[in-house]
């Protein structure tokens, strides 16, 4: 058996069978199967791998095939029907409507909030004095901890405080506007006219996020060189000027995980919808794939077609993200501004 | 790499590079174009900060009323400021239990997920061997995937072996849920760590088990605090899971035993009691909050940074 200088195996083939290596050290030898390592590499990789096969992985498998039949859960029936439950979903007009929905939430949630984000970030950190070294703002710690925090607040519970918010009589907002005297909200049901439902909706969840990748921006921003920023003033930069076109392509990929994040959430957004709009919203307007899902197969028993639902859901959500960074490449790629 | 580093120890005000902090007295004086930004970017944040506090007080505000009076005006202060409506929220609603259940659900989820992540993260991080990448991206689809895709097989997986409607099946579930995000950001996290310790260590005789429990694992303090808060944060915040998988009421925890909850006080008009309800559910995580920011919030930043 041959070996590089490293100690790295230099032909594979002679590997032993199963045969570990410790990266750059010692190499693997057969005598070296000790009870010590043996027992190390079963509890530490085999039993936890195969706990997180068997209740994540095998899971997604399992709803792949589900989807495939028409099994309804409690009896053991189940008969493979090919792609029936995806050619029945494209012609539900509920569940397209929930599509429908899901993208609409899932262009504008990601854009404004990671707007309003970026621009509160970029207040923070770039706000104050432009002469000498660059400032934030004073008291910005303040800023950063309140806003932060919808973020600890359980999603659910954010949901049953804006939906007393909301509520036409009793609620504070209506309660503002006529005190403003704007009469015609006196009993302006927000979450009951197909009109404002979704963006009332949306609204809450943007509520609930921006303080998030505030904090993120602005740690991300704080990761830049200051000498970049001194650099782009020196240059005549303005502060707008500095925020499009040195600080947003430096943390373009804070901004590339941002958008994934938040848009897998927005394409799920249950739990908002579980607390606002239990019913999908007047005229369906703010139901989502997640809830026809759920009360698909927790309701109404239909497991294989809730599973087809499940894997549209994945397959718009990997879309998602690769139009993400599709979008991200596009758009520069990694060296726009070096550092 | 940095962001990590800092994390566990407090995070002291970025010095290093520019100080990003307020402004101290005695700067230069500022332009008024500078006086003009300055203004303007405060009263943003004021405003947006208006916005984020004022649901909060209102719903405070609101939980020390009666219903009578939370439906006469939104602004009426309550006219007496009495715990009834915290008693009926911890009693009646049994808020209480479910507080209990949701911590017994959490703490040992998290347990069992960080002692899982954190070996899976140092083998996968530190050994090679066939099918190493491919764990990898076993661990990366299980974080992409929505769970809502496994939710379904899974009501059947802990149905077959009995565990459904149960808290040790929602630990399992919890704990298994967080594992691929916990192996993620912990591999990262034991590359980053120096190899020569734990090789000096093999040298002088330490077997794995010990080089890991009492050399690594030490050493990735700071990684395994960040990813504990993070987890924590999500699992408690957990819906989706513990309505499909647990739908016996005695086991219930907080966020669904407040979703139903609501939907009973719709009928029964019991707000106030609701208002207080989500008090007794948003104060103690907010004093966390309040107690913890600077390391939640550079978990957060460490997090999503890599």
């Amino acid at each position: 058996m041959t070996t590089t200088a490293s100690g790295e195996l230099a032909t594979p083939v002679s590997a032993p069978p199963g045969g570990l290596r410790r990266i750059g050290s010692a190499r693997w030898r057969r005598r070296n199967l000790t009870f010590d390592k043996i027992s190390f590499f079963v509890v530490f990789l085999i039993i936890p791998v195969a706990f997180y096969i068997a209740f994540v992985v095998s899971p997604f498998v399992q709803a792949v095939y589900f989807s495939l039949t028409d099994w309804t859960g409690f009896t053991p029936a189940m008969n493979f029907i090919g792609l029936s439950n995806y050619a029945k979903l494209f012609t539900d007009s509920t569940f397209l409507q929930a599509m429908g929905n899901n993208i609409l939430m899932a262009i504008v949630v990601p854009i404004v909030t990671l707007g309003l984000a970026m621009f509160f970030a970029t207040l923070v950190t770039v706000g104050g004095s432009t002469r000498g070294n660059i400032r934030g703002l004073r008291s910005s710690s303040f800023y950063r901890v309140i806003s932060f925090f919808p973020y600890v607040i359980p999603a659910i519970v954010i949901g049953l405080i804006w939906s007393q918010i909301y509520d036409p009589s009793a609620g504070l907002l209506n309660g503002i506007l006529t005190r403003l005297g704007l009469e015609q909200f006196t009993s302006f049901a927000w979450l009951g006219d197909p009109r404002t439902a979704r963006w009332a909706v949306m609204f809450v969840i943007i509520w609930g996020l921006v303080g998030f990748y505030m904090v993120l921006f602005i740690a991300a921003i704080k990761g830049v060189p200051a000498e970049v920023f001194e650099a782009a003033r020196i240059d005549g930069a303005g502060r707008f000027r500095t925020a499009i076109s040195i600080t947003i392509p430096l943390i373009r990929e804070n901004v590339q995980t941002a958008f994934i994040y938040i848009g897998i959430l927005a394409l799920d957004a249950f739990v908002y919808m579980a607390a606002l709009e239990p019913g999908g919203g007047p005229n369906n307007t703010t139901l989502v794939m997640a809830q026809q899902l759920f009360t698909t197969a927790f309701t109404k028993g239909q497991f294989g077609y809730a599973c087809a639902m499940g894997v549209v859901l994945a397959v718009i959500t990997l879309a998602y993200a690769g139009l993400v960074f599709l979008v991200n490449r596009i758009f520069g790629g990694k060296s726009e501004v070096g550092e | 790499m940095t962001q990590i580093s800092q994390v566990g120890a407090a995070p002291a005000p970025s010095g290093e590079r520019v100080s990003f902090e307020p402004a101290e007295a005695g700067g230069p004086p500022a332009t008024p174009g500078d006086k003009a930004v300055t203004g303007f970017s405060h009263t943003v944040l004021i405003i947006w900060s208006i916005m984020v506090i004022l649901p909060l007080i209102w719903v405070l505000m609101s939980s020390f009323k009666t219903s009578s009076e939370i439906f006469a005006s939104p602004f009426a202060l309550p006219a007496h400021w009495s715990f009834v409506n915290y008693v009926n929220a911890w009693t009646t609603a049994g808020i209480g239990s479910f507080f209990v259940n949701s911590v017994i659900v959490v703490v040992c989820a998290l347990i069992l997920t960080m002692l899982f992540g954190s070996m899976s993260a140092y083998v996968l991080a530190r050994f090679s061997f066939p099918g190493n990448r491919a764990l990898y991206y076993l661990m990366l689809a299980g974080l992409t995937f929505p769970i809502f895709l496994a939710i379904v097989p899974l009501f059947f997986v802990l149905r077959g072996i009995g565990l459904l409607n149960t808290l040790p099946g929602l630990i399992l579930t919890y704990a298994a849920f967080a594992f691929p995000f916990t192996v993620f950001f912990l591999y990262a996290f034991f590359r980053s760590l120096s190899k020569s310790i734990a090789e000096a260590a093999a040298v002088d005789g330490a077997g794995e088990w010990r080089i890991f429990f009492q050399i690594m694992l030490p050493m990735a303090k700071p990684g395994l605090a960040t990813v504990a808060i993070l987890n924590f944060v999500g699992l408690w915040n957990q819906f989706l899971l513990p309505i499909a998988l647990n739908t016996n009421p005695d086991n219930y925890v907080l966020t669904q035993a407040m979703a139903s909850f609501a939907s009973q006080a719709g009928y029964s008009v019991d707000f106030g009691a609701l208002f207080a309800a989500v008090v007794i559910t948003v104060v103690p995580v907010l004093i966390i909050y309040l107690i913890f920011q600077r390391q939640l919030q550079g978990s957060v930043s460490a997090g999503t940074n890599k």
